[in-house]
């Protein structure tokens, strides 16, 4: 098993697998997004409160888990970096950055407009998940700038990595704080006791939006994880043996 | 046994030194304790300019402006931290010495919230005063505003650490450390504003006062290791 790790964490041989699980992430992620956009914006029941506007739930939920999912990967793989000096996974942070920041946005920007006819306005400050979610945003751009500000790589992976740590522990306090500070939005509603509090028929679609967005989310980091690794390991002799024609390196 | 035995400070005179090291620095440059706090006055007299001189209005938004002028200015001074000492290379020294590094990097916070923290806490009610604060308000806000910059200091110094030695500090530290100074502003703010409404206020200085443990407890570490990196 230990071997396993080790390969993994070896750069050529991470491109490699990769790559064979990039189509198979995408697949089964555009699958289950196939799935659930149809069967959630045609047949899945109209909300009895909200009418049709609810079916943007599909997308916002999606989001705004990945969003978070995609700190914890950053800090978690960050936390690994700096701990046992494994540049891959400083590579991992490096891509999942973004790609939690994109999806952050996403979030923003459906609940946004879902808040339209819900609440009657764009954007509502007493609302604790959008305000916590704004400032999820800022703590990506915060860890976005200052790896854009370090030229030297390395220098780079390590500081940005106790940003995110530190940033991954204050966000639980973030969160209570903000929602200490006031509550205008519904509450939870799949992870609750005595099961979820949504009919089947818009469940399901929900859980395979959610499935969907992972696998896809995971194609795009690995594909990006690729790219980070083609280019740190640039002077690499496996990378030359990849990107230079047969013969022309020496 | 012949090993040489090196006359080593102790843990606490370590401490200290550094501490009234960093103090004398500022005492000497009084601009360094006197710009954030004429910072911080003239932020607090931006906002009846701009939104108007009623007093309702005023003592309405006095405990926001309060707060975000003091984070402002917090903020602002945060930058030289360790700017000079990484100029001139004593961080170099500092990181160093036998002396763990967590305590320095929590004594050069503690001088930090000396030179700037504390003034502007002695400070504040007077600004509270023109804001049309009523009295019992003023005890409150001096309180929570003593536990936020406390804890500002210390969140600041992780964020002034990562940023040492890199051009535009100042823009990416703000930007660094504002997210994570937000639940210091909300309950800062927010707890003045349930004191100037008498209501009960003891939730938010009970926060106020674990936040500050938390950062006392945690942030020297990451400020050690962001200083290690920083300076390798």
């Amino acid at each position: 098993m230990w071997t396993f790790f080790h390969k993994l964490a070896s750069p050529p041989h991470f491109y490699d697998l990769a790559a064979k699980f990039i189509p198979w992430f995408g697949v089964i992620g555009a699958a289950c997004v196939a799935y659930g956009a149809i069967a959630g914006l045609f047949y899945a029941p109209a909300d009895y409160q909200q009418g049709d506007a609810f079916r943007i739930i599909y997308v916002h939920v999606p989001s705004a888990y990945l969003s978070m999912m995609a700190y914890m990967i950053m800090a978690v793989s960050a936390a690994i970096g700096l701990i046992w000096r494994i540049k891959l996974s400083h590579a991992v942070a490096a891509a999942a950055a973004p790609l939690g920041a994109w999806f952050t946005f996403l979030a923003l920007m459906t609940g946004s407009i879902w808040g339209r006819p819900m609440w009657g306005t764009w954007w509502e400050w007493g609302d604790p998940r959008l305000t916590s979610e704004l400032l999820m945003l800022f703590l990506y751009f915060g860890y976005m700038a200052l790896r854009a500000a370090i030229d030297d790589t390395t220098k780079a992976d390590k500081a940005s990595a106790v940003l995110a740590l530190v940033g991954a522990v204050n966000i639980p306090i973030i969160h209570f704080s903000v929602e200490w500070w006031s509550s205008l939005h519904q509450g939870a509603t799949l992870v609750r006791e005595g099961g979820p509090a949504i009919e089947t028929g818009m469940l399901y679609p929900l859980l395979a939006m959610i499935f969907g967005f992972t696998f896809i989310f995971g194609a795009l980091l690995l594909g990006r994880v690729r790219t980070e690794v083609l280019f740190r390991e640039r002077r690499a002799n496996w990378v030359r043996k990849l990107v230079l024609p047969e013969g022309d390196h020496a | 046994m012949n090993q040489p035995t090196l006359n080593m400070p102790s843990l606490s005179s370590g401490f200290l030194s550094v501490v009234r090291r960093d103090v004398l620095l500022a005492w000497k440059r009084p601009g360094d304790v006197l710009n954030p706090l004429f910072f911080f006055a003239m932020v607090s007299t931006l906002f009846p300019l701009a939104v108007g001189p009623s007093s309702e209005e005023l003592a309405f938004s006095g405990p926001g402006v309060v707060w975000v002028a003091a984070l402002l200015a917090a903020l602002l001074s945060l930058n030289s931290l360790f700017m000079s000492d990484f100029e001139d290379g004593s961080l170099d020294q500092l990181i160093l010495s036998p002396q763990p590094l967590p305590m320095t990097a929590l004594a050069k916070a503690l001088a930090h919230w000396l030179i700037t923290g504390l003034p502007l806490v002695l400070v504040s009610p007077l600004v509270a005063i023109t804001f049309q604060m009523p009295a019992q308000t003023i005890s409150v806000m001096m309180v929570t505003l003593t536990f936020g910059t406390v804890s500002l200091s210390l969140l600041g110094s992780i964020g002034a650490a990562l940023t040492v030695g890199l051009h535009r500090g100042t823009a990416l530290l703000s930007l660094l450390i504002l997210p994570l100074a937000m639940p210091i502003l909300i309950f800062g703010a927010r707890t003045v504003s349930l004191a100037a409404a008498d209501d009960a206020v003891s939730a938010g200085v009970y926060f106020l006062a674990a936040y500050c443990m938390l950062t006392l407890t945690l942030a020297p570490f990451a400020t050690a290791a962001a200083l290690r990196i920083s300076n390798e």
